[in-house]
C-alpha cells in the first residue's frame, strides 16, 4: 500500500490537487464564499495528502525518482527526486499549509467585496504547489522554473491588498530583490552546467570531484548570496520586513515560516550534498553570517512597533540560528568529524521545523489581532487579553516557543544547537574554536534579547488597558481562525514532547543527505525518552521537563489554595495609582519598553531621536512630537549607493537611444558584423 | 497614651506581632510627623528589630499611618490607599492634626482629621509625637509591650 | 537513606532560602551598628503574608494570577536540579542550558505580571528587568562555559562531581567564578544592580514588578526571590569550588556534606552582605559596562583553558 502512495502517481496527485484548487477557484466567479471554500478545501486536502505521501516515504524508506519526461523546452526535463530531505521538507510545508488554510477560511472573509477572492485562491494554490516543486525537483532548470513561479505567486499575494499603497511598494522591493537573487542562482547553475554538461543534480554531483576549487568557491558565493537573500540573511534582508507584513496574514505565515526555508533546503542540498567535499572556510562563513543575522535580527525587532515587522525580523534571527547549525555541520564535515556533523545538521533541521511551526502560529495570531482591531501598530493595542482570550493564549504559546522556553519545541532545538556549538568549541584549532565561540555567544545573546522582545510584544498587545478606541472595540476572531492557530499550538507542544525521537530520526536522515552511511550517531535515546549526547556530555528529557513544568506550579497552587489560609478573601480594586486617576496613557508603551535596550545598543542600531516642534502659539509651542527612529544603514550605505550608481549608469547609457533611426540601423549592422566575426 | 477607637481582634494582633508592614500616608501634613517617623528607622530607635518595616505600596501594607489633617486635595488619594490595602489592616492617625485637625481645625481646606474620611483604629496624639512615643504606641497596639525595652 | 537524601534535595532550597536572606539583612544591620530584625524575620514575613487577604487590580488578567505559582514552581524545580550537597543524585533537568532557560521562563512570567496591571511602575520595572536579563543570560552561559570546556560535559552534577584541578586551569576557573558572581548579583537583584530594600519606585527593578501583589501571591514571589538567591549561591560554590560534595548516600557523609555546603553558602552570603554595605548601587546605564567587563573576564578564562 505504501508502495503505491510513494510513487510517481502519488506526486502527480499532490500537484493536481493544488492545480484543481487554484484553477477551479478562478472559475467560480461571483460567489465569494464558494471561491473561498474551494480554494481552501483543496489546499487542506493537498496538505493532508502531502503529509501522507511524505510520511509514507520516510517510514517505508523509499527514495524514488521521477525521471525525465523530456519536454520541448531545451534542457528542461520534469525530473523529481523524493529522498528523505525532500520528504522532511514536504512535511514541514504541508503542516504549515494545513493550519494556515484552516485559518484562511475565516480570514479571507474580510476580502469579500473588496478584492477578488478567486485571484487569491489561484495564487495561493500556485504558491504552495511551486514550493513543493522546489523541494522535490532534481533538474536545475525545473528548479529555477519552480523557484521563479514561487516568487511570482508570492509577489502577487504580497500586493493582493493593493488599495494600500505601502503594500504595492513592498511588493516592488520584494520583486527586485528576489529576481536579483534568482539571477545569481541561475548564474551558479550555468557555471555548474558548463562543467557537468547537464542540469540534472545527480550528474552534477558525479562531476564535482573533477571541479576546480576556484569554480566551487564561485558557485558557493553565488549560491550563498542568492539563496541567502531568499532566506533573509543580513545584509540581504531588506525585502523581508517590508514584504511579509504586506501579505495577508496566513500568507505571511507561509512566507516567513516555509518559503524562506526553501533557501535553506537548497543550501543543504548544495553544500552538504552535491558540492562535497567542501573546504573549511565555507562553514566558518556560514557561522559568522549566522551569528550576525541572529543578533542584528532581534535588535531590529526590538525597535519595531509594527507587530508584523517585528515578527519578520525575528524570522531573520531564526534563520541565523539555523545557519549556525548548518555552518557547524559544514565545518565538522571539513574536519572529518561525521558524528558531530550529523548532530549539527539535526539541530539545523529541527530548528527549521520548529520555526516553521511557531512562526506560523505567531503570524496567524498577529493577523487575528490586526483584523480585530484594524491596525498593525502595537502602540494602539492593549488589554486585548480580556476581549480575545483564546488568541492571547495562543500567542503566548507562540511567544514561549520562539523564546526557547520549556516545555515547547523551540527550547529543544535551541538546546541542540547549543550542544553542537559547544562541541565545536571543543574540537578543532584556535580559529575554529573562536568562530564557534562567537556563534555560541551570539546565540545566547539573541535568546535573551528575543525573550525581552516577546515580553514587550505580548505585554503591549494583550495586557494592561486598551490604548485606543480600536483596541477597545476588538472582538474574538472566528472559529476557523482559532482552530488553525490551536492546531499549530498543539503541534508546538507535541514537537517538544517528542523531540528526542525526532532528533534521533533527523540524525539518521542526515546520513543519507551527506552520503555518509557509516557515520556513528552521537545521540542515544533511553527507554524513557531521555536524549543523551555522547557519553554523558549532556542529556535532556522532554517528558520529564514537560510533566514537571506543568505539575509543579499546579501543585504549588493546590497547596496554597486549599491548605493555607482557606478563608482568604480576594477583593478587586483599581490598580494602585498613588492616589491619582490612572489612564491608559500611563502604561508603558512598546517603544518605551525597548528604549533601554535601544540606547545600550546605540552604536549598532544608530537610533536617533528627533523633535518636531509646532510653531509657537501665544506663549508656548502648540505641540512637540518626538520620534525615535533608527537609521537604516543598509539603505543608506549599500542599497542607496547601488541605486544611485545604477541610476547614473542608466542615464549615461540612455545616450545610445537617441531616437535616430539611422543610428539604430547602424547598431544592427555592427551587431551582425560582430556575430559573424565570432562565428569564424 | 493611645486612644482605642476600634477593638482589633486578638487574632490579628497575633498575626502582626512578628512582622508588621507600615505604609506612611502624608495627607497634607506639615511634615513634622514624617520627620519623627523617619527617625524610627535610624540606628538609635531601630524599629526593624521588632519586625516592623516601612513599605512603598499599600498592597504590601498591614498598617496605614496617616498624618496631616486631610486636605481636600488628598481626600481621594487617601480613600484609594485605604481601598488598596488588603485586610486585615490597622489604620493609625498619627499626630494631633490627624486626630481632629489640630492647629488647622476649622479651616476651609481640610477635613478635620482622618476619621472623617476613613475609619481609624488607633490614634497617637502629639504635635508631633516623639519617635519613642510612636514606638511605644506601636508596641502597645500589637500587645507586645515589655516595659524593659522602652524605658526612657 | 535514599529517600531522605531526595527529600533533602528537593526541600533544601525552599526551606533554607528565607534564612539566607535573614542572614544578609542581619549582617548589614550589624555593619550599620544596629540590631536589626532577627535571623528568622523573613519566615515571619512570609507567614504573615500567607494569612492576609488579597486585593487584585481590576485590570489584571489570568497572567497576574498564575505568575506567582509558575515563578515559585520554577525555583522549586531548579532548586532540586542543581548540585547542593551531593553529586550522586540528580534530576534529568540538571543540564546547563535547561537550568538557564527554566530560570528565563520564571523571569518571563514575572515581567509579564509586572506589565499586566497597567501601572507605570510595573511597566518600567519589567522593561529594566528584561533589559538586564537579556544581557545577563549570555553572560550566564559564557561563565559556565569555561567549566563545560574543562570538564567536557554540560551536566551540572558531573561538573560538580569531578575534582581535577590543574593549576593552570585554576586561574581560568577563578576568573569565571568572578564573572559568575556578577551574574549572581544581577539575576538575584542585589547591589550594584538593584536594591531590594528600597522604597523609591523610580529606582526599583525587581520590586517594581511586585508592587501590585498582596497576600499569598506576594509571599510566593518574595519566597521565590529568596530561592533564586540560594540557587545561584549553590551553583557558585558547587560548580567553581566542588569540594565537600557527598559521593555516597550514607548518613555520616551526607551530614558532613550538608555542613560543608552551608559553610560555603555562608561565605557567599557574607560576601554579598559586605558588598551591599560597602558599595553603592550603580546607575542603570552603567550596568551594561559592568556586564561587559565580566564578559571579557570570561573570554580570557576561555582562552586560558585548553
Amino acid at each position: 500500500m505504501l508502495a503505491s502512495i510513494v510513487s510517481p502517481s502519488g506526486l502527480i496527485i499532490l500537484f493536481s490537487i493544488f492545480g484543481i484548487g487554484g484553477i477551479g477557484t478562478t472559475l467560480l466567479r461571483g460567489n465569494n464564499r464558494a471561491q473561498n471554500l474551494w480554494a481552501h478545501i483543496f489546499s487542506i486536502t493537498g496538505a493532508l495528502w502531502g503529509l501522507i505521501f511524505a510520511a509514507s516515504a520516510l517510514i517505508s524508506n523509499r527514495e524514488f525518482y521521477v525521471n525525465g519526461l523530456a519536454t520541448s523546452f531545451p534542457f528542461l526535463s520534469l525530473s523529481f527526486h523524493i529522498d528523505k530531505l525532500s520528504s522532511l521538507f514536504i512535511i514541514i510545508i504541508c503542516l504549515s499549509v494545513l493550519f494556515c488554510s484552516i485559518y484562511g477560511i475565516g480570514y479571507v472573509k474580510s476580502f469579500y467585496g473588496r478584492y477578488n477572492v478567486g485571484n487569491y485562491g489561484f495564487f495561493y494554490n500556485l504558491f504552495i504547489a511551486a514550493m513543493l516543486a522546489v523541494v522535490t525537483s532534481s533538474n536545475g532548470i525545473l528548479f529555477l522554473f519552480a523557484w521563479e513561479i514561487m516568487s511570482l505567486a508570492s509577489y502577487f499575494l504580497v500586493v493582493y491588498e493593493r488599495h494600500d499603497h505601502k503594500n504595492v511598494k513592498a511588493g516592488y522591493l520584494y520583486l527586485i530583490m528576489t529576481h536579483a537573487a534568482t539571477a545569481l542562482i541561475t548564474l551558479a547553475f550555468i557555471l555548474l552546467f558548463n562543467h557537468a554538461h547537464s542540469f540534472d543534480f545527480n550528474t552534477i554531483r558525479a562531476s564535482v570531484p573533477s571541479m576546480s576549487m576556484a569554480l566551487k568557491n564561485i558557485v558557493f558565493l553565488l549560491a550563498f548570496v542568492g539563496f541567502g537573500t531568499k532566506a533573509g540573511i543580513i545584509p540581504f534582508h531588506i525585502w523581508l520586513p517590508a514584504a511579509h507584513p504586506a501579505a495577508p496574514s496566513h500568507v505571511s505565515a507561509l512566507m516567513s515560516g516555509v518559503m524562506i526555508k526553501t533557501g535553506i533546503y537548497m543550501m543543504i542540498r548544495l553544500f552538504l550534498g552535491i558540492l562535497l567535499p567542501i573546504p573549511l572556510w565555507w562553514g566558518l562563513t556560514l557561522i559568522i553570517v549566522g551569528s550576525i543575522s541572529c543578533v542584528l535580527g532581534v535588535l531590529y525587532a526590538l525597535t519595531e512597533h509594527d507587530i508584523k515587522r517585528l515578527l519578520a525580523y525575528h524570522s531573520i534571527e531564526n534563520i541565523g540560528i539555523i545557519l549556525l547549525g548548518l555552518g557547524g555541520a559544514m565545518v565538522f564535515y571539513s574536519l572529518h568529524l561525521p558524528t558531530l556533523m550529523l548532530l549539527s545538521l539535526a539541530a539545523a533541521l529541527f530548528h527549521t521545523w520548529n520555526h516553521a511551526t511557531f512562526k506560523s502560529l505567531l503570524f496567524l495570531a498577529a493577523g487575528s489581532v490586526a483584523l480585530a482591531t484594524g491596525t498593525k501598530n502595537i502602540e494602539k493595542y492593549g488589554g486585548l487579553i480580556k476581549s480575545m482570550p483564546q488568541t492571547a493564549i495562543l500567542f503566548l504559546i507562540g511567544a514561549m516557543a520562539i523564546s526557547a522556553l520549556p516545555p515547547f519545541n523551540g527550547f529543544y532545538s535551541e538546546w541542540l544547537t547549543f550542544q553542537s556549538l559547544i562541541h565545536g568549541v571543543l574540537s578543532g584549532d584556535i580559529l575554529v574554536k573562536w568562530v564557534f565561540l562567537g556563534g555560541l555567544v551570539s546565540l545566547a545573546l539573541a535568546g535573551g534579547l528575543a525573550l525581552a522582545c516577546f515580553v514587550k510584544a505580548f505585554g503591549s498587545t494583550f495586557l494592561a488597558r486598551p490604548r485606543s478606541v480600536m483596541a477597545k472595540g476588538a472582538k474574538e476572531v472566528s472559529i476557523w481562525m482559532r482552530s488553525g492557530m490551536a492546531g499549530l499550538a498543539v503541534l508546538c507542544l507535541v514537537l517538544g514532547v517528542a523531540s528526542a525521537y525526532i532528533i534521533k530520526s533527523l540524525e539518521s536522515l542526515g546520513r543519507e543527505i551527506t552520503a555518509s552511511p557509516r557515520a556513528g550517531l552521537i545521540t542515544s535515546v533511553s527507554s524513557r525518552q531521555t536524549l543523551q549526547i555522547g557519553h554523558n556530555f549532556g542529556s535532556i528529557s522532554a517528558p520529564f521537563i514537560t510533566v514537571v513544568a506543568v505539575a509543579t506550579p499546579l501543585l504549588v497552587w493546590f497547596v496554597s489554595r486549599y491548605f493555607i489560609n482557606r478563608h482568604q478573601k480576594i477583593t478587586s480594586s483599581p490598580t494602585w495609582d498613588c492616589g491619582t486617576d490612572i489612564t491608559p496613557r500611563m502604561e508603558i508603551t512598546s517603544t518605551g519598553f525597548a528604549r533601554s535596550l535601544t540606547m545600550i545598543f546605540q552604536p549598532l542600531l544608530r537610533s536617533n531621536l528627533s523633535y518636531d516642534t509646532a510653531p509657537a502659539g501665544s506663549l508656548a509651542p502648540t505641540s512637540i512630537v518626538a520620534t525615535v527612529g533608527i537609521v537604516d544603514i543598509y539603505k543608506k550605505y549599500i542599497y542607496g549607493r547601488m541605486y544611485s550608481l545604477i541610476n547614473i549608469l542608466s542615464i549615461y547609457f540612455k545616450k545610445i537611444q537617441n531616437g535616430n533611426i539611422n543610428a539604430y540601423i547602424l547598431y544592427i549592422l555592427l551587431a551582425l558584423i560582430i556575430a559573424l566575426a565570432m562565428g569564424i | 497614651m493611645t486612644g482605642m477607637e476600634r477593638k482589633i481582634e486578638e487574632r490579628v494582633k497575633k498575626l502582626f506581632r512578628g512582622s508588621l508592614a507600615i505604609r506612611q500616608i502624608d495627607a497634607g501634613s506639615d511634615n513634622a510627623v514624617e520627620q519623627e517617623l523617619n527617625a524610627l528607622t535610624n540606628n538609635f530607635y531601630d524599629i526593624s528589630r521588632f519586625g516592623i518595616h516601612f513599605v512603598a505600596s499599600p498592597r504590601h501594607a498591614d498598617m496605614l499611618m496617616v498624618s496631616g489633617p486631610v486636605t481636600r486635595n488628598m481626600r481621594k488619594a487617601l480613600e484609594h490607599a485605604y481601598r488598596a490595602t488588603p485586610e486585615p489592616k490597622i489604620v493609625v492617625a498619627v499626630g494631633d492634626d490627624a486626630i481632629d485637625g489640630g492647629i488647622f481645625k476649622g479651616s476651609y481646606g481640610v477635613y478635620d482629621g482622618v476619621s472623617s474620611v476613613i475609619p481609624v483604629d488607633y490614634t497617637i496624639p502629639g504635635d508631633p509625637p516623639s519617635p519613642l512615643v510612636i514606638l511605644r504606641s506601636l508596641l502597645e497596639i500589637l500587645d507586645k509591650v515589655d516595659d524593659s525595652r522602652t524605658k526612657e | 537513606m535514599h529517600i531522605l537524601a531526595w527529600a533533602l534535595q528537593i526541600l533544601f532550597v525552599p526551606l533554607l532560602a528565607p534564612l539566607g536572606v535573614g542572614i544578609i539583612n542581619k549582617i548589614k544591620a550589624k555593619v550599620q551598628r544596629r540590631q536589626g530584625a532577627g535571623l528568622l524575620q523573613p519566615y515571619r514575613d512570609i507567614r504573615k503574608l500567607l494569612h492576609k487577604d488579597e486585593v487584585i487590580s481590576e485590570d489584571a488578567s489570568f497572567i497576574f494570577n498564575i505568575a506567582p505559582y509558575i515563578v515559585f514552581g520554577i525555583t522549586l524545580i531548579v532548586g532540586a536540579s542543581v548540585p547542593l550537597f551531593t553529586s550522586v543524585i540528580h534530576l534529568p533537568s540538571s543540564d546547563l542550558i535547561t537550568v538557564v532557560l527554566l530560570l528565563a521562563t520564571g523571569t518571563f512570567f514575572l515581567a509579564l505580571a509586572g506589565m499586566d496591571t497597567g501601572s507605570s511602575f510595573g511597566g518600567f520595572g519589567s522593561s529594566r528587568e528584561m533589559t538586564l536579563s537579556a544581557l545577563v543570560e549570555g553572560l550566564f552561559i559564557a561563565s559556565i562555559l569555561v567549566l563545560v570546556i574543562l570538564h567536557r560535559t554540560t551536566n551540572l552534577y558531573l561538573i560538580a562531581g569531578s575534582v581535577h584541578l590543574d593549576y593552570a586551569d585554576l586561574i581560568a576557573v577563578a576568573l569565571a567564578g568572578v564573572s559568575f558572581f556578577i551574574v549572581l548579583l544581577a539575576e538575584t537583584n542585589r547591589f550594584p544592580f538593584d536594591n531590594v530594600d528600597t522604597h523609591l519606585e523610580l529606582t526599583m527593578i525587581h520590586e517594581a514588578m511586585l508592587l501590585e501583589y498582596s497576600g499569598k501571591k506576594l509571599a510566593l514571589m518574595e519566597w521565590a526571590s529568596a530561592n533564586k538567591l540560594i540557587i545561584f549561591a549553590a551553583m557558585l560554590v558547587n560548580l567553581y569550588f566542588p569540594v565537600g560534595l557527598a559521593s555516597n548516600l550514607q548518613f555520616g557523609t551526607i551530614a558532613l556534606a550538608i555542613t560543608i555546603f552551608i559553610a560555603k553558602l555562608l561565605v557567599v552570603y557574607v560576601a554579598i552582605a559586605v558588598l551591599e554595605s560597602v558599595i553603592a548601587k550603580l546607575r542603570f546605564f552603567r550596568l551594561p559596562g559592568l556586564l561587559f567587563t565580566a564578559f571579557i573576564l570570561c573570554l580570557i578564562a576561555i582562552g586560558l583553558v585548553k
